[in-house]
């Protein structure tokens, strides 16, 4: 692999995001702090305790992963969306490099930016409620997997758009959904039996119950469902990036 | 001479919709000399320039790059390449040192401020090069697209169309730079439809229509073969006939023997005819004219000739 090219993605993605760093960091904090306002005061005044963790703290997980999932679709969706849409990426395209060194770039760029998001956001919490982190290398590996995933996830949506309105449309008609019933608000035993069954269908829920027991040391679902269920995310991600570039689908003709 | 730099064997291209862009094509591309690729809209020359860049699959045949097939070695047949695309793209927010340090690393090569520095001087971006893109004219646009493609030192430099639409100073500083380039023994292909610009920088022109490589010359033979110009004279007095001592097969009368119709092409020039030496036997023979204009046979005309003469 050279580096170059790979260094020269990176570093040109992360310049865009300092462009544009209100709405990279600064807006997804502000609407956390929002949720924390709305959540944990409000409604959380009138839930005590879940689990033996107070309600502002049990979402601390549950809101990053929200944050997580969103960010890293959005951003990396539109970083490869972009230089399509702009006809900049004749310059990717015919550069003497590889896939995967496009993938790192653009993925490893979007990733770093969400991993971060995910750290200022749990700083944040930490004004609003006290924090414990009971399995930190654990909580580390969720956040990187987590971010590494969606944002593969992005870069295919990316690739797939074909116009602003698609690009939109996958994290508002499915990830946001899927987060919010994913029990980043709730723990999923407080719901009647059958929707506790539906939900377990909701691949956030792994996601979030994971990330949560990394805090707490309490989870919805078994560490191992969790853990597997991010990797095969992850892997499902990988195989359909393979098969975009060995076809070329919307970058070839 | 015969040192390719390209290869290209029997390629063919059908896009989706099944309309095939190019057919059959074989072309060689020899080191150090600057080629032009003329033909009409629609012919095919950005797709024959995007399969040799890999921005297009091609569906049959293959390119091979300073002994690199463009599929199986990318990474080297693409080092050696520097392309500037015929559509202006704009990654508006940029910079242009920025933008240009981008690529050199995009294919690559180490940091160079020299270099690029050096390039920018070259087409005159130097003073824009802390300017964002979008605050930039179309012809600054374009001046950026060529520093882009020059960034890496590239050995081979594709033009698709790089005249269209730009003003008469850039056109001077990129045969400026063109000129530069292949003194350092950079190979250049250029697209156009234009055949004065062929004219102008050629060295050998390869004429495409419908997909199809019709014919390849060097650019003298076929300018002769192919770029006859007409002049024509508008007369004070109609003739009847040409006067013995001026007829010629170039001339000829029309409009009712109103005007004089020369036809000639660099030969007659050669041989010591041409205008001039037809502008003092006219004046010999008394016949006065009010107005004069030339034609150069339009690309057009070229390929009417030419498919007329394919059997
Ligand atoms: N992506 C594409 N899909 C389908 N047809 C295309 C595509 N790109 C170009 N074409 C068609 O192929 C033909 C050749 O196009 P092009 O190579 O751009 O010609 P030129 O550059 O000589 O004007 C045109 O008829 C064009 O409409
Ligand atoms: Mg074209």
């Amino acid at each position: 692999m050279n580096l170059y090219p790979v260094r020269a993605i990176y570093m040109a993605e992360m310049a865009r995001t300092r462009r544009t760093l209100l709405q990279s960091i600064v807006s997804p904090v502000i609407s956390t702090s929002l949720y924390f306002v709305v959540f944990g005061a409000a409604i959380g005044s009138r839930i005590s305790e879940i689990d033996g963790v107070s309600y502002g703290a049990f979402i601390v997980p549950g809101l990053i992963m929200l944050m997580l999932l969103t960010q890293s679709v959005s951003n990396a969706s539109f970083g490869i969306f972009f230089p399509k849409f702009s006809g900049s990426i004749y310059e990717i395209l015919s550069a003497p490099i590889s896939y995967l060194e496009i993938v790192v770039g653009y993925v490893g760029a979007a990733a770093s930016k969400s991993i971060l998001l995910g750290l200022i956001i749990l700083l944040t919490s930490n004004f609003f409620v006290p924090l414990e982190i009971a399995h930190p290398i654990w909580m580390l590996t969720f956040l990187v997997l987590t971010a590494v995933t969606f944002s593969l996830l992005g870069f295919i949506i990316g690739i797939w758009a074909d116009g602003f309105d698609k690009l939109q449309l996958v994290p508002l008609l499915v990830i946001t959904p899927l987060t919010f019933l994913g029990g980043s608000f709730y723990s999923i035993d407080m719901l009647p039996p059958f929707w506790q069954t539906v939900t377990l269908a909701n691949p956030v829920v792994y996601l979030v119950s994971g990330f949560r027991w990394s805090f707490y040391g309490i989870s919805d679902v078994s560490l191992a469902a969790s853990v597997a269920m991010i990797l095969l995310f992850l892997t499902a991600s990988l195989a359909t990036i393979a098969w975009i570039f060995r076809t070329g689908y919307r970058l070839k003709p | 001479m015969n040192d390719p730099i390209i290869t290209i064997e029997g390629l063919n291209k059908t896009y989706e919709g099944g309309f095939q862009a190019l057919s059959r094509v074989d072309l060689t591309i020899q080191r150090g000399e600057i080629f032009a690729l003329l033909g009409p809209n629609g012919a095919g020359k950005t797709t024959l320039i995007s399969v040799v860049c890999g921005l297009v699959n091609p569906t049959l045949g293959h390119v091979v790059v300073d002994g690199y097939d463009s599929v199986s070695h990318y990474r080297q047949a693409r080092e050696r390449i520097g392309l500037v695309p015929q559509e202006l793209t704009n990654e508006a927010f940029e910079t242009v040192w920025n933008t240009v340090s981008f690529s050199r690393g995009l294919f690559g090569k180490s940091p160079n401020p020299a270099h690029i520095e050096k390039v920018l001087k070259s087409l005159a971006l130097w003073d824009k090069r802390n300017n964002r893109l979008m605050t930039l004219s179309g012809g600054m646009k374009r001046r950026v697209l060529i520093a882009k493609a020059l960034s890496h030192e590239p050995r081979i430099l594709f033009l698709d169309e790089p005249t269209a639409g730009v003003d008469v100073e850039l056109r001077r500083d990129m045969w400026n730079v063109v000129r530069g380039l292949r003194d350092n023994g950079v190979t250049i292909i250029l697209t156009t439809h234009y055949i004065e610009e062929a004219e102008e920088m050629a060295d050998r022109i390869g004429v495409i229509n419908r997909g199809e490589i019709v014919l390849v010359e060097e650019k003298a033979a076929l300018m002769n073969k192919l770029g006859s110009k007409q002049l024509t004279l508008q007369l004070h007095t109609p003739l009847t006939v040409l006067p013995a001592a001026l007829e010629q097969d170039e001339l000829s009368l029309a409009a009712d023997g109103y005007e004089l119709v020369y036809t000639y092409d660099g030969r007659q020039e050669e041989e010591g005819r041409g205008i001039s030496a037809l502008l003092t036997q006219l004046e010999k023979a008394g016949i006065g004219f009010k107005d004069l204009h030339t034609r150069q046979s339009s690309l057009e005309d070229i390929f009417v000739d030419l498919v007329k003469e394919r059997p």
